[in-house]
């Protein structure tokens, strides 16, 4: 299929792209953009590895086509902080537990996120609502529901006012 | 310091929070072609050849088949796998050819070009069959390896107890579904060298599998542990058969090549855990008091030899469980089908049989009409007993210690009091134990336990003839300041090994963490310090790590007294007068260990973890699908170097337990996977995931690094599944042997309930 450029909005900035439009998002991500950090398990939707946000909204990145994704927000786990700024979801996954072979941590931290965004302070239930899309085979997910639970009560604290 | 017991942020955390860690298929690298292995579709055949599509155009691509494969075998325990079939084909899913080329979308259109011309042979698909020998496919017997351990004269003992019962229990294959598929990166220097970057538990054993298929000596091949997504044992022995295929693309293309599985291939292609099936019949006193027990082990093997051997030896270890017998008759055996090969999988067969014996508990306690724990209780394993095999426990046997937490947590005696009220309204009578009052009509709660062990360390004499080896090296880093750094072999695959490393040699070095680095484990910079395998990691790799940064302080200590100055200045002396300096120390095992091959008598481990686990599920009545609610769960672990690590691992094990019990169920037809999808290969989900209460019991093994660690990592595995078919049981009275517990096999149990 013959390349097209492509525009969206990538982590806050805007990007253009050259990529065959039927491309998987996941690809695109991960080979011209190298953002690597948005991983695959499985490949058909399963697993949310590779959970991005498109317009806030998290959904996985193999199985959205390039092409959808023209003129719209795209947000990775890059964007969401960086070493010398992390996020209260990443801190909080180092410090809880939440993260230990780390495969599948960018998408839970995506999932988690969107979230907060919506909910700042969820309940466990809203939590494990918004984090089942979302496979770990190391945890056993409590560490992660703590992870998002101080991240929350951080992010409270962090607000001005 | 203080390091020892502090839940340190883990520091490859960051990189993995951000995004940052790269994984192998996260290395962009120009020129690397991508590499596809073509598969049997049959189980068992003769391979006549391997035919390309003339009408394909091929330019560009790499084929290689077994011709080019130089010594055609996988280093294992024995020799009897191929690299790619060359003549007999033994599995689906067996590799028969491989081809690379620059484009994924090229080599998969190839792949399909490709077609191997198979003679069909009736293949032998159950152990039954194996057994009966409707097919010789392996020596004489289809028997890989046969284990008889003895104590006592179990026959005699049970023949003269009041209560003899017998019973057969079963559980499945288990997929591993570490998120990360299996994957590498090969490529040859100009040398001749090889040199591999692998998602891997144990990069020596890949080093020994290409040494040995390309004749090369140990110098010229360097195997790198990519970080890697998670193993449970399914990138133990498995990584070495893809680093050879990437190899001999590499060598035949002249360029790097890449194999990354896609999910399907990876559950259709690789190591599952052993299906078994075991009998076991036991005599004890009306009391409840155990006197003897006679149990058969057979464990599916599959096509190869691969680890079979050894899983069988720790699950006939552990086949008599927590508990103290007189007399023991275990006698095991690993079989072969045409199946794909099983190998290493979080608990190495143990989790099989103590499957069984727990189960078998709760059936002695239901015929006795004792509570189940204190069953357990009565007979528990303590200090002074000696095991089947002899072995005299002198310490560290906290496994009452972890009953009595786990019952406490989980209000046990008042939740299995709750639960022997009446029948339900509209239960139809189907249920001996109703559900309690408070829960709405058609749903069934109830608890049930377990109770376990795990030899941490390889099994019998193996720490002997490993001989973990490590080195801590004193450094300057880039501005001349004295550093550290911790070598060895153990990979870091989610479970924590850098962190409790660097808080092990920290703490001997009196130094913060943050100056000591740990080593990618890479077999050209590493001492071999052994596979990251068998819950040895810490306790094992661990204490030769304490060892060698504890003779590195004295030494440093040593000059700091004669020549004066601080621990510094003293440091700074050394790196002036030798550049570096490197301890190595290598595993000394404890005094007076001994092991007996031949016999199966002696220590079988340097020592046992323990742990109880108590689940509490609700049973829906129309559907029979279950709810594992909560999980609360004691576990001996001798000393949490990283509290939150060793919930992580238990937390982590329990619910691969919890998803064995369940819903995980490999289904093959003729041989071949036939959901080898994340669609219909179901693990627990967060939603699926119970509350869970995890307590650490320490009762220190002297020999155990950081004031006393044991192993950990296999421990919980071995408990979860017969935790929640006891509470299944106490919930329906639907009484499950056999694994997964599947809504259509309690709904087909529940007749049986009917009165």
């Amino acid at each position: 299929m013959k390349a097209v450029k492509i525009r969206c909005t990538l982590n806050g900035r805007p990007v253009t792209v050259e990529a065959p439009p039927a491309a998987r998002l996941l690809d695109v991500l991960r080979g011209p953009l190298g953002l690597t950090g948005t991983k695959e398990g499985c490949g058909e939707g399963e697993c949310g590895s590779c959970t991005v946000l498109l317009d806030g909204a998290p959904v996985n990145a193999c199985l959205v086509l390039v092409g959808q994704v023209e003129g719209r927000a795209v947000r990775t786990v890059e964007g969401l902080g960086d070493l010398a700024d992390l996020s209260p979801l990443q801190e909080a996954f180092v410090k809880e537990g939440g993260s230990q072979c780390g495969i599948c941590t960018p998408g839970f931290l995506v999932s988690a996120e969107a979230l907060l965004a919506a909910i700042p302070q969820p309940g466990e239930t809203d939590i494990r609502e918004a984090l089942a899309g979302n496979l770990c085979r190391c945890t056993g997910y409590q560490r992660i529901v703590e992870a998002v639970k101080v991240a929350s009560k951080e992010r409270a604290s962090r607000e001005p006012g | 310091m203080a390091l020892i017991g502090r839940s340190v942020p883990r520091p490859d955390g960051l990189a993995k929070v951000t995004g940052r860690a790269r994984y192998v298929d996260d290395v962009a690298e120009p020129g690397v072609l991508v590499g596809a292995t073509l598969r049997s579709t049959v189980a068992r055949g003769r391979l006549r050849g391997i035919v390309r599509d003339p009408s394909f155009d091929w330019s560009g691509l790499t084929v290689v088949t077994a011709e080019n494969v130089p010594a055609n075998v996988v280093a294992l325990i024995e020799e009897d796998q191929p690299v790619l079939a060359s003549d007999d084909v033994r599995h689906a899913g067996e590799p028969l050819a491989l081809v690379a080329g620059e484009d994924a979308l090229r080599v998969a259109r190839a792949l399909s070009h490709l077609r191997a011309d198979i003679e069909p042979l009736p293949p032998v698909l159950t152990v039954a069959d194996a057994l009966q020998r409707t097919a010789q496919i392996y020596g004489s017997d289809n028997v890989f390896r046969t284990v008889r351990i003895a104590k006592g004269d179990a026959a005699a003992a049970i023949a003269s107890c009041p209560v003899q019962l017998s019973g057969t229990y079963a559980t499945p294959h288990q997929e591993h579904v570490y998120l990360e598929p299996q994957g590498v990166r090969a490529s040859w220097d100009g040398n001749g060298g090889a040199h591999v970057l692998s998602s891997c538990q144990c990069p020596y054993y890949i080093h020994k599998g290409i040494k040995r298929t390309f004749g090369l000596t140990d110098e010229r091949v360097d195997v790198t542990q990519a970080v890697t997504g998670g193993g449970f044992g399914g990138k133990e022995e498995y990584p070495t058969i893809l680093a050879l295929h990437a190899l001999l693309l590499a060598r035949a293309s002249g360029r790097p090549v890449k194999m990354i599985y896609d999910r399907k291939e990876d559950i259709e292609a690789t190591t599952k855990r052993h299906p078994s099936v075991v009998t076991v019949t036991s005599g004890c006193d009306r009391d409840g008091t155990l006197r003897a027990v006679s149990i058969r082990v057979i464990l599916d093997g599959g096509a190869y030899v691969t680890l079979s051997p050894v899983v069988l030896s720790r699950g006939a270890l552990h086949a008599a469980g927590a508990y103290r017998w007189e007399h023991v008759s275990i006698e095991a055996q690993a079989v072969a089908t045409n199946t794909p090969p099983n190998g290493a999988f979080r608990g190495f067969g143990a989790p099989q049989t103590i499957w069984a014996i727990e189960r078998h508990m709760d059936r002695i306690a239901r015929t006795l009409r004792i509570d189940p724990l204190a069953l357990r209780e009565r007979n528990l394993l303590r200090v002074g007993d000696t095991t089947p095999t002899g072995q005299f426990l002198k310490e560290s046997v906290g496994v009452a210690r972890c009953v009595e937490e786990a019952k406490k947590a989980s209000r046990w005696d008042e939740k299995r009091r709750v639960a022997a009220g009446a029948p339900p309204a509209g239960a139809s009578g189907m249920f001996r134990l109703p559900p309690p009052g408070a829960v709405a009509a058609r749903k069934a709660r109830g608890v049930g336990a377990s109770v376990y062990l795990h030899g941490a360390g390889f099994t019998g004499s193996g720490e002997l003839a490993h001989r973990a080896r490590v080195a801590v090296d004193l450094f300057s880093d880039a501005a001349g300041k004295p550093r550290f750094r911790i070598r060895g072999a153990s990979t870091d695959i989610g479970q924590g090994t850098e962190t409790v490393f660097r808080q092990i040699a920290a703490e001997a070095l009196w130094v913060s963490m943050d100056r000591v680095d740990f080593t990618t484990p890479s077999t050209a910079h590493v001492p071999d310090s052994g596979p990251t395998v068998a819950s040895r990691t810490v306790m094992i790799v661990g204490g030769v790590v304490e060892a060698a940064a504890r003779a590195l302080f004295a030494l440093i200590e040593g000059d700091r007294q004669e020549k004066g100055g601080s621990f510094e200045d003293a440091a700074r002396r050394l790196l002036g007068e030798h550049g570096s300096l490197t301890v190595e120390r290598e595993y000394e095992p404890p005094p007076g260990h001994a092991w007996d091959d031949a016999t199966y008598r002696g220590d079988a481990y340097p020592v046992y973890g323990w742990g109880c686990a108590i689940a509490e599920v609700e049973v829906d009545l129309d559907t029979f699908e279950t709810t594992v609610l909560s999980l609360w769960s004691a576990h001996d672990v001798g000393k949490a170097i990283h509290p939150v690590n060793c919930k992580g691992q238990i937390e982590g094990g329990l619910l691969q337990a919890v998803g064995w019990a369940l819903q995980e169920n490999v289904v093959m037809r003729e041989g071949r996977v036939v959901n080898a999808r994340l669609t219909d290969y179901v693990i627990p989900t967060i939603l699926d995931a119970p509350r869970f209460t995890t307590i650490l019991v320490e009762d220190p093994y002297s020999r155990g690094p950081g004031g006393g660690a044991k192993g950990l990592g296999e421990l919980p595995m071995d408990g979860g599944a017969p935790a929640v078919a006891a509470a299944v049981e106490h919930a329906t009275g639907i009484v499950c042997d056999r694994l997964p517990l599947l809504p259509e096999e309690l709904y087909a149990l529940s007749k049986e309930v009917r009165r």
